[in-house]
């Protein structure tokens, strides 16, 4: 058991406090490492009333992200949408649960669409007012990539947040390149000798965030509010092109219990399917160490997608499969290597 | 200011005086030079506050100019052909979110096959993308149109396509009158967006609309092209006040009053037939011409009554929709639909890809629209030989192999034969 006291003052650190949860109460802490959403003056810029499901990931991650923008610049902040569940269950016509400047245009332009109103802000001379490209894993890695690139490789300033659920969830649970292998999805069923989403397949998006060498890149999950704040303040304070692709559980998509949502989120951060980590300018900088490591299986059985890898007796061979792609994550972002001090 | 200069480039230095904020600049032939010439500006500083920004796509160059637009800028782009219909989600989506960015097309033909050649199939791709769509005939109206368009733009928010013939009028090296900026400034106010994303009073654009708005959204959208056939030529008599020349308007005519044929066309095509039109009329031929400046929004009333009680209309039209015939023409027929008297509509498609329309072609159509009269669409100049030829072939061989290719290679083989003979 950590000393809460000697790890106060890093971010990282505090975690602890309450034997046997993560949970960070804010009224524990002091004032300023308190969470942008406990705070009376939250700007609730994606404020209650929405349409989302329950249990859903994105409308949590999106509004703690956008929320801690909002404080970033002092509600200067103007927010480009792509086509996708975010954006049709937050403006149903003729209502919006926005409480901020907010435009949608197309599933695969918000980067672009991002582009044109930073640079009309710049020519305006408003340069304290900054801007939030926001999407889903379709929109991103998918259809919006082109768009993404474009944005990241002239470097504009732009902040870009990808809300990983890790398929088309609003199309009716769709496979994307962010979908993981073995997962079911409506055009990866389950049947024949390879159910699921195959191996071999997908990419990731924030090892080629950083490979285009741009001033901030970041993974977040839901999991972990206050990290996941903490990057978005941080990405704010940097001008540039930016990306935070944050891990958000989807109850419909994934075949899980809404109340499961944070706990997957957990798990998958844990047993190594989601690396947690920041690079700047090319460079990996940190990555969030595995507290308690637990087998892929215990992150994948609780989800309706895999079911069919536990089926008689279960499928040793591709659960294998997909812990190995866990341990490489492990071994590659030095998930499981202690921290190392703050000095 | 008068100066001998490129159709691009004149262009280009029409487009600056209009003052743009943000323009997205994405290479394909043959607009690209004006985006150079536009990016040699804010280079050198000639146009200053202004974002001139290389994007990856034609997607992407309207995208941005839509986030610029939204955002209070003015903002503008130029594409040709493939790169519209590349862009094409964005172009729907310009006029749907009511968007006053304006757009230069260099009008080329769509391929497959590919050609970078003048035709106007690209503009009649998107003529129904909820656009205002306005043909120059010359560079000087090229000029002159940009500088309306905007203004016609952001008054209505609503995009406007600048259409100028791909090479024709691009490439084409033609004496200009170059406005100056304080004539551009008088005519073009500052841009004062209708709608704005603005953290000081934030709204939210482009929600998901049902059943229940959608029809009212779209009829409104329609409704502006409504107001913009009013206000297309009450700008166009400012322009004409203002800079002295008349350019502009729904359409121009050519010698019309008397003519018993009209001849109806968009863009540099015009010109060709007008001499044509002085030739003919030498002959004692009664014709004229009507140039149809603003095919979107359609000025069907006013085309009505200049063509009523004629006996002959020949629409001559760079483009066709296949399997159905001139999209022009179409249009005309439209206009003159429960007309009494309506005079016979002879649709004749020419200059698809580059080629030239020849002014003794032009004698030879509208005098067989009067002695032989066709049905559908007349392809002008239209190689009967090769076609038979290959119609014949793919009637035998299953494996007939690619058009195209096939085509080039039987007009190869005829040259071959003619020299050897």
């Amino acid at each position: 058991m950590t000393d809460p006291t000697a790890t106060a003052t890093a971010n990282q650190k505090l975690h602890f406090y309450q034997k046997g949860t993560f949970t960070v109460g804010n009224r524990l802490v002091p004032d300023t490492e308190r969470s942008v959403q406990a705070s009376i003056d939250r700007s609730n810029a994606l404020t209650c009333g929405h349409r989302a499901c329950q249990g859903c990931g994105e409308a949590l991650g999106a509004r703690y992200a956008m929320d801690a923008a909002m404080r970033a610049t002092g509600g200067n902040l103007i927010a480009v949408n792509a086509t996708g569940c975010l954006e049709v269950f937050t403006t149903p016509y003729p209502e919006t649960s926005w409480q901020m400047p907010w435009l949608h245009s197309l599933f695969g332009n918000a980067a672009a669409v991002a582009t044109g109103v930073a640079a009309a802000m710049q020519v305006k001379g408003r340069k304290e007012v900054r801007t939030i490209a926001q999407g889903g894993d379709g929109g991103t890695t998918d259809i919006g990539f082109g768009c993404l690139s474009g944005m990241f490789e002239r470097n504009d300033d732009v902040l870009y947040i990808c809300y990983d659920n890790e398929g088309y969830m609003n199309t009716g649970v769709q496979r994307s390149s962010a979908t993981p292998p073995t997962a079911r999805t409506a055009t990866t069923p389950a049947m024949g000798p390879e159910p699921g989403n195959v191996f071999g397949t997908g990419k990731s998006v924030p090892k080629i965030a950083v490979a285009h060498g741009i001033p901030y890149v970041a993974t977040a999950t839901v999991a972990d509010l206050h990290d996941l704040e903490r990057k978005v303040m941080k990405a704010m304070g940097i001008h540039g092109a930016r990306y935070i692709q944050i891990h958000v559980p989807c109850p419909l998509g994934w075949g899980s219990a809404s109340h499961d949502t944070i706990r997957l989120a957990r798990l998958a951060v844990e047993c190594g399917m989601f690396p947690v980590f920041e690079a700047e300018h090319g460079i990996v900088t940190s990555s969030r160490k595995i507290r308690r490591p637990v087998p892929v299986a215990e992150y994948l059985k609780p989800q309706r997608r895999f079911a069919h890898l536990f089926k008689d007796g279960g499928d040793s061979q591709r659960l294998g499969h997909l812990q190995a792609i866990a341990d490489r994550n492990i071994v590659e972002y030095k998930l499981l290597e202690p921290e190392e001090e703050a000095g | 200011m008068l100066k001998q200069t490129e159709g691009s480039h004149a262009t280009a230095e029409a487009i600056a005086l209009c003052r743009p904020e943000v323009i997205c600049a994405y290479p394909i032939t043959p607009q690209t030079h004006i985006v150079e010439g536009l990016g040699e500006m804010v280079r050198l500083g000639q146009l200053k506050n202004c974002e001139f920004i290389n994007v990856e796509s034609e997607f992407a160059a309207l995208s941005v100019a839509i986030g610029a637009s939204a955002a209070g800028a003015r903002a503008y782009t130029a594409t040709a052909s493939q790169g519209l219909l590349f862009m094409a989600e964005a172009v729907y989506n310009a006029s749907g979110l009511g968007l006053p960015i304006v757009m230069t097309l260099g009008n080329r033909a769509i391929g497959a096959p590919i050609n970078i050649w003048n035709d106007h199939s690209d503009a009649m791709s998107m003529r129904d993308a909820g656009w205002l769509q306005l043909f120059a005939e010359s560079n000087q109206d090229s000029i002159d149109l940009h500088i309306q368009a905007f203004r016609i733009a952001e008054e209505l928010s609503v995009p406007v396509m600048v259409c100028m013939d791909g090479f024709l009028l691009t490439h084409a090296s033609e004496r200009v009158d170059i406005p100056e900026q304080a004539q551009v400034d008088a005519f073009l106010p500052r841009y004062e967006p209708r709608q704005v994303l603005d953290p000081g009073e934030p709204v939210s654009i482009g929600a998901m609309v049902g059943p229940d708005a959608f029809t009212e959204v779209r009829f409104l959208q329609h409704y502006k092209q409504t107001l913009a056939l009013h206000l297309i030529p009450e700008l166009a008599a400012e322009f004409s006040g203002r800079f002295g020349r008349n350019t502009g308007g729904l359409l121009r005519t050519y010698f019309a009053d008397d003519a018993e044929m009209l001849v109806v066309a968009m863009g540099s095509i015009n010109g060709t037939i007008k001499d044509t039109i002085d030739e003919m009329r030498a002959d004692g031929f009664s014709i004229g011409l009507v140039n149809i400046v603003s095919f979107r929004p359609f000025p069907t009333e006013a085309l009505r009554r200049l063509l009523a009680g004629r006996k002959h209309v020949v629409v001559v039209e760079k483009s066709f929709a296949v399997g159905m015939g001139g999209q022009l023409a179409n249009n005309v027929d439209l206009a003159l639909r429960n007309t009494p008297a309506a005079p016979q509509v002879h649709s004749v498609i020419a200059g698809l890809g580059g080629r030239s329309i020849t002014r003794t072609s032009l004698h030879r159509v509208f005098r067989r629209a009067v002695a032989q009269p066709w049905e559908g669409a007349h392809f002008l100049d239209l190689n009967e030989d090769i076609i038979g030829k290959e119609l014949h072939h793919v009637r035998k061989v299953r494996r007939s192999g690619p058009t195209a290719e096939n085509l080039l290679r039987r007009l190869d083989q005829a040259a071959q034969h003619a020299a050897a003979e």
